[in-house]
């Protein structure tokens, strides 16, 4: 080893003046200990140590850092708490709704016959008995299950078409004319309508066509696609927006027609977004109650026709077992139920999120050498 | 394979702004055309409408008369489609299309016009038009690999292989080197040069030595201000144009005395 000049220091000039690393962990440690403190003067509770604890740190650690290394770095330590903060507190509802559902709904969903049966059958009686330890807790969400999956895939294949035509004018057609113009007026104002409302159209609609009192699945399906729609024109409009206009221009210079452009060049380029807003506007209505309670109504029973018939889905099993548990009585059956469909419809959620992503990869244009 | 095109007093718009006034000029069969000038002087804008691109843009119109081998462009019932398909276009930047193999975007003329076409036939034409664009060795091994993974020069003769494939009269360019390297500048050069045995071209350039090193006739545009639509000042032999120009504009522009 080679000699050096260097003299032997603890720490470098260049970095004089600046807390230690463990300085944010040192100052936690005392902030929860001297939260759990003062907070055992007055009455210990884990929200109000939880807030202390965070107002003591961020005091302490800008406090500490002012002094040692001055007031723009406390600045940014007291901006870098803040913005922490603000993410935990959003955090918090998420993880808190999570847990609960899971908490619930675990019990509710490894029940025997839970996704495969439905509630055909199930009166108070059993569910009194399973109240009482002398019986399992029957009935399932196969009915609800299957009826979210038909009323929501239905109201899918109206949607799309409509909602991605209706982008495809506005973006290649419509050259802000007053037709492009108001309909992207109405679309926003679409965009804004109550589901409820989007209910009761559907269902003034098909009781003035076909007859006062038609509840089926397909009234549901166009109540959801009206909510659907919008968000389709919304995400498919901004994709198709962002496809450069040289590939039209490359296409069109090819001697190309226009329609052939648009559904060989211009689509294909925007199929990953267009798939990904499309399974977005989907999970945005998988969840919808209000217009499928009166579109569709309940039922306890399995129905695959989306044309006939009262149908179950998911949000209103969940809704009619907490409103009218099964049994009067006993009603932690129903809510376990009910809480068991609510974790499978976020799921369902969760998974059209990820199918998103993974449709939104294999679709995109392919790079690399 | 190539035609000639001869543009009467033509006056070109974007809506109620006249771009391009009054230009007149003759562009011969198997032989290079350069347009200089400077910038906004109306080039591009000129040689779009010499395969009616122009009229893409919203409010974009023409006056005047485009004869493709006496047959007039802008004539009654002309479909802007068959046009294009004689008279291909190679763009300022690159712009394979993202979602096809280099193959297909060779044949994407052929493809998107939902023709039929033998294995064995598009093969050939692939290989012609890559080869034409001396392209083929550098990515013969890849054909099926996207095309935006190749480098810029290849992405841009990608495009000229493409628009040859299509086999056009005519071939517009409109600044093609301006987004490449001097290597890949090079090799462009050297295909304008081998295009021009078959193919009338038309190529916009700003690069003064581009336009003497390739082409055989040059046209200098100029604009008199903002505001003021672009005319065609001086259409000459190319040497005519670098060494003995009639005009004082066209002699400071290409002296470097501009303005």
């Amino acid at each position: 080893m080679t000699s050096t000049l260097t003299p032997a220091r603890k720490r470098s000039a260049l970095t004089k003046g600046q807390l230690p690393k463990f300085a944010p962990y040192v100052v936690l440690a005392v902030a929860l200990v001297l939260g759990a403190a003062i907070l055992a003067l007055i009455g210990f509770n884990a929200f109000g140590w939880g807030l202390l604890s965070a107002i003591l740190f961020a005091a302490g650690l800008v406090g500490w850092s002012a002094a040692v290394e001055g007031s723009r770095k406390a600045k940014d330590k007291l901006a870098t708490c803040l913005v922490m903060g603000s993410f935990l507190i959003a955090l918090l509802p998420l993880i808190s709704v999570i847990w609960t559902v899971l908490v619930n709904g675990i019990p509710g969903i490894i029940t025997p016959g839970f996704l495969g049966t439905s509630m055909n059958g199930v009166t108070g009686v059993f569910d009194n008995r399973a109240a009482e330890g002398t019986g399992a807790v029957l009935g399932g969400i196969y009915h609800a299950l299957m009826g979210t999956l038909q009323i929501t895939l239905l109201a899918t294949v109206i949607s799309v078409p409509v909602g991605l035509l209706t982008a495809i004018y506005l973006v290649e057609y419509g050259n802000d004319r007053p037709l492009a113009r108001a309909i992207t007026f109405f679309v926003d104002v679409m965009t804004g309508i109550p589901s409820i409302v989007a209910g009761l159209f559907a269902a003034a609609f098909f009781f003035a066509i076909v007859g006062p009192g038609t509840k089926t699945g397909a009234v549901a399906a166009v109540a959801l696609s009206v909510l659907m729609i919008p968000v389709v024109v919304r995400s498919s409009e901004e994709m198709l927006k962002i496809v450069p206009n040289e590939l039209r221009e490359a296409a069109y210079a090819l001697g190309v027609r226009k329609w052939r452009t648009i559904l060989k060049v211009v689509i294909p380029t925007a199929i990953s977004g267009i798939a990904s807003g499309v399974t977005l506007a989907i999970a945005r209505v998988i969840g919808e109650t209000a217009p499928i309670l009166v579109t569709a109504g309940f039922a306890t029973t399995i129905n695959n026709n989306v044309f006939g018939g009262w149908m179950a889905s998911l949000p209103t099993f969940i809704y009619t077992q907490i409103l009218n548990p099964t049994s009067p009585s006993n009603p932690d059956p129903s809510s376990q139920r009910a809480w068991g469909a609510a974790l499978v419809l976020i799921l369902l959620v969760m998974l059209l999120n990820l199918g998103a992503r993974l449709i939104a990869k294999s679709f995109a244009p392919k790079t690399g050498r | 394979m190539s035609k000639r095109i001869d543009v009467k007093d033509l006056n070109v718009y974007y809506g109620n702004f006249l771009a391009v006034e009054d230009v007149s000029i003759n562009i011969e069969a198997k032989s290079v055309t350069a347009f200089i000038g400077p910038s906004g002087c109306g080039k591009s804008t000129f040689l779009r409408t010499l395969n009616r691109m122009h009229e893409v843009l919203p409010g974009a119109r023409v006056e005047g008369e485009v004869l493709l081998d006496g047959d007039n462009l802008y004539g009654p019932g002309v479909d802007p489609v068959t046009v294009r398909s004689q008279i291909g276009m190679v763009f300022q930047r690159p712009n394979p299309f993202p979602t096809m193999s280099i193959r297909d975007n060779v044949l994407a003329g052929v493809k998107l016009n939902n023709q039929k076409m033998s294995k064995g036939e598009a093969d050939a034409l692939v290989e012609r038009s890559l080869q034409g664009a001396n392209l083929w060795n550098e990515v013969k091994d890849r054909l099926e690999k996207p095309g935006s993974g190749l480098s810029g020069g290849q992405q841009q003769r990608l495009c000229i292989a493409r628009a040859i494939a299509v086999e056009p009269q005519v071939i517009l360019m409109d600044e093609p080197c301006s987004a490449l390297d001097p290597i890949s500048t090079l090799a462009v050069e050297d295909l304008i040069n081998e295009l021009k045995d078959q193919y009338t071209v038309v190529i916009v350039t700003h690069n003064m030595q581009q336009a003497a090193r390739v082409s055989d006739r040059t046209a200098f545009f100029n604009i008199a201000g903002t505001g003021k639509p672009g005319k065609l000042i001086e259409f000459a032999e190319t040497s005519t144009i670098f060494n003995n120009p009639s005009q004082k504009a066209t002699e400071d522009y290409v002296s470097g005395r501009f303005g």
